[in-house]
């Protein structure tokens, strides 16, 4: 009876959900103008999308892009799953703090000082930048967010399964690989989703680690959206937003089906 | 805190990773270990180091070089001219004192701004009937997994003086000259709200959703009225929720640069794009190290502030 939802919880959400949606349709809205200029409607046109598709720079940098992060998001997941594994499962071992410590503390650094440390870094041991340093860089702040969301499902988790085995004359290796991986399978296929996204969406500590001749979609369109609207951009934005809504809309839909004949 | 997630009944010693070969259980946390202190540590040294050099129009930017060849006599030699010049400048040069405390303010302004629309959002969502909330949820978290970058890109559109909110203001005839927002504080607020609404709004819910709502009822019953309810009971009780999402938001704001760099104008101060500055434009790495050295000080605070209250509420949980 008291979560009675009343005129002013309507209000705040639609207030609040118009606040966070609005921009998106405007700049959607803005991807099918023919008019370059943003206080004019040209008319409908989705010119922006076929010149999209012929501009080079923006096809190598999504390239990159997506070979960064995929290559990233999939290291990433092996380190940040087997940090997880020595966080849970390891209480004692040389430096445990510091590893602790470190595997937290590059998800509250400030973005500039994580891009800047790491391209002194390969300065100083005279690495090449480009394509592998940005790799490198994402790796290393992705693999600790991968390791988090893996640990709350291994602390979850239920070892009675692992002791099962073993007493039945499983192997410890095996017994990881038939048991305790598929478990944990779901943990590791979302931090490797949210690592691949970081990536994705890095553009400061991109733009620090990277050299000349590398660049990734998005130092591509902070450049350009430093010099305002690109008509172009609007449209890679608004296919970068489809992709987002029907990943997420079809996961969660997924993960509810999944769930229901629990219920 | 994960320690004591092992069952009461195990010891680590009878814990089936025991039986692991002993090579292979060094190997787990080795690998990461080594990982994270050669990608994660070793920088964070050079940061230190470099921030005590001085600049020099040579290849490298500074001075001094640690010069390997002499061995450890080179290594001392260099240690001997670091010095914390680059930190007496910083503290006595205005402009970056005003950078830090900019920042810290509209970090805590965005912050304050959040709060007063998270909270009635993450309220209302609390309260909607229990099949709607999922869908809710999802609309919540849409904007979260969508590019950051694209989230302030959308408003440069909005905000410009031919953009969408003049032109409407001015066709309503509710201003006769575009209003200038783009490239000053407001246009940064506009924009660090928008972005980092999903991370107050989140663990807001997260606490308002599981809060005993009876309390609220047997109150009212007792003649208490709504807001004053709303004040002794649900605000109380979201603490928790309410200092999770601001330090969630605080923390990053205080280092943000893509928002300044994007909606700020020339004159907007944030520690984070004074950095770059240095660093991209002026070239001075020691100068920009030491920047990075201060905003992680001013950051390590907060930080603190939200391990103790983790710390705190995963006891209480358990």
């Amino acid at each position: 009876m008291t979560r009675r939802f009343t005129l002013f919880d309507t209000t705040a959400l639609t207030f609040g959900f118009a606040f966070l949606y609005v921009p998106l349709l405007v700049l959607i809205a803005y991807s099918f103008n023919d008019s370059q200029l943003l206080n004019v409607w040209g008319g409908f046109s989705t010119r922006w999308y076929v010149s999209l598709w012929h501009n080079a720079p923006l096809l190598t940098a999504l390239r990159n892009s997506l070979a960064i992060g995929f290559l990233s998001a999939a290291i990433a997941t092996f380190f940040g799953t087997l940090a997880a594994l020595a966080l849970v499962r390891y209480t004692r071992f040389w430096g445990r703090p510091l590893f602790t410590g470190m595997v937290y503390a590059p998800m509250v650094m400030p973005e500039v000082v994580t891009g800047l440390s790491l391209l002194l870094f390969f300065v100083s041991v005279g690495a090449e930048r480009g394509f592998w340093t940005v790799t490198l860089a994402h790796t290393t702040f992705t693999m600790c967010y991968i390791a988090v969301v893996v640990q709350s499902r291994l602390v979850a988790f239920d070892r009675t399964l692992e002791e099962a085995a073993q007493d039945l004359g499983c192997p410890p290796v095996r017994t990881f690989f038939t048991i305790t991986l598929p478990l944990i399978a779901p943990s590791v296929a979302a931090g490797f989703l949210l690592a691949f996204t970081l990536s994705l969406d890095d553009v400061v500590i991109a733009s620090f680690v990277t050299g000349p001749g590398t660049s990734t979609l998005p130092i591509e369109i902070f450049n350009r959206a430093r010099r305002g609207l690109s008509p172009e951009i609007n449209a890679l934005s608004s296919l970068m937003l489809l992709v987002v809504t029907v990943v997420v809309v079809g996961s969660s839909l997924v993960t509810k089906r999944a769930a229901l004949p629990t219920r | 805190m994960s320690d004591n997630a092992l069952p009461a009944t195990q010891t680590p010693e009878t814990a089936p990773f025991s039986r692991t070969p002993r090579l292979l259980r060094a190997v787990v946390p080795a690998l990461p270990f080594l990982w994270l202190l050669i990608f994660f540590l070793t920088p964070f040294a050079i940061v230190f180091r470099m921030s005590l050099s001085q600049p020099a129009t040579a290849q490298p930017p500074y001075t001094p070089v640690i010069d390997w060849a002499q061995g450890l006599a080179g290594l001392w030699a260099a240690l001997g001219e670091l010095n914390i010049d680059n930190f007496l400048l910083l503290a006595d040069d205005y402009l970056y004192v005003a950078s830090a405390f900019s920042s810290l303010r509209m970090a805590a302004v965005s912050t304050l701004l959040l709060l007063l629309i998270g909270f009635p959002m993450a309220y209302a969502m609390a309260k909607a009937p229990e099949n709607r909330r999922p869908v809710l949820l999802v609309l919540v978290i849409l904007p979260f997994w969508t590019s950051f970058l694209i989230r302030v890109y959308a408003w440069i559109g909005i905000l410009k003086p031919e953009g969408l909110l003049n032109t409407v203001l001015i066709s309503l005839g509710l201003i006769d000259q575009p209003l200038q927002i783009v490239n000053t504080d407001i246009a940064i607020f506009i924009g660090v709200v928008y972005c980092y609404l999903p991370f107050m709004v989140l663990p807001l819910y997260a606490t308002l959703e599981k809060m005993d709502w009876t309390l609220i009822e047997a109150a009212q019953d007792l003649g208490c009225p709504p807001w004053r309810a709303f004040w002794r009971i649900t605000v109380p009780l979201a603490l928790p929720g309410i200092a999770a999402g601001a330090l969630l938001c605080f923390i990053p704001i205080v280092g943000e640069y893509v928002i300044p760099e994007l909606l700020g104008g020339p004159d907007s101060l944030m520690i984070g794009k004074t950095l770059s500055d240095e660093f991209f434009k002026n070239r001075d790495w020691p100068l920009a190290s030491a920047v990075a050295v201060v905003l992680l000080i001013i950051v390590v605070g907060p930080v603190m502030v939200y391990r103790e209250l983790e710390t705190r509420r995963l006891e209480k949980a358990r």
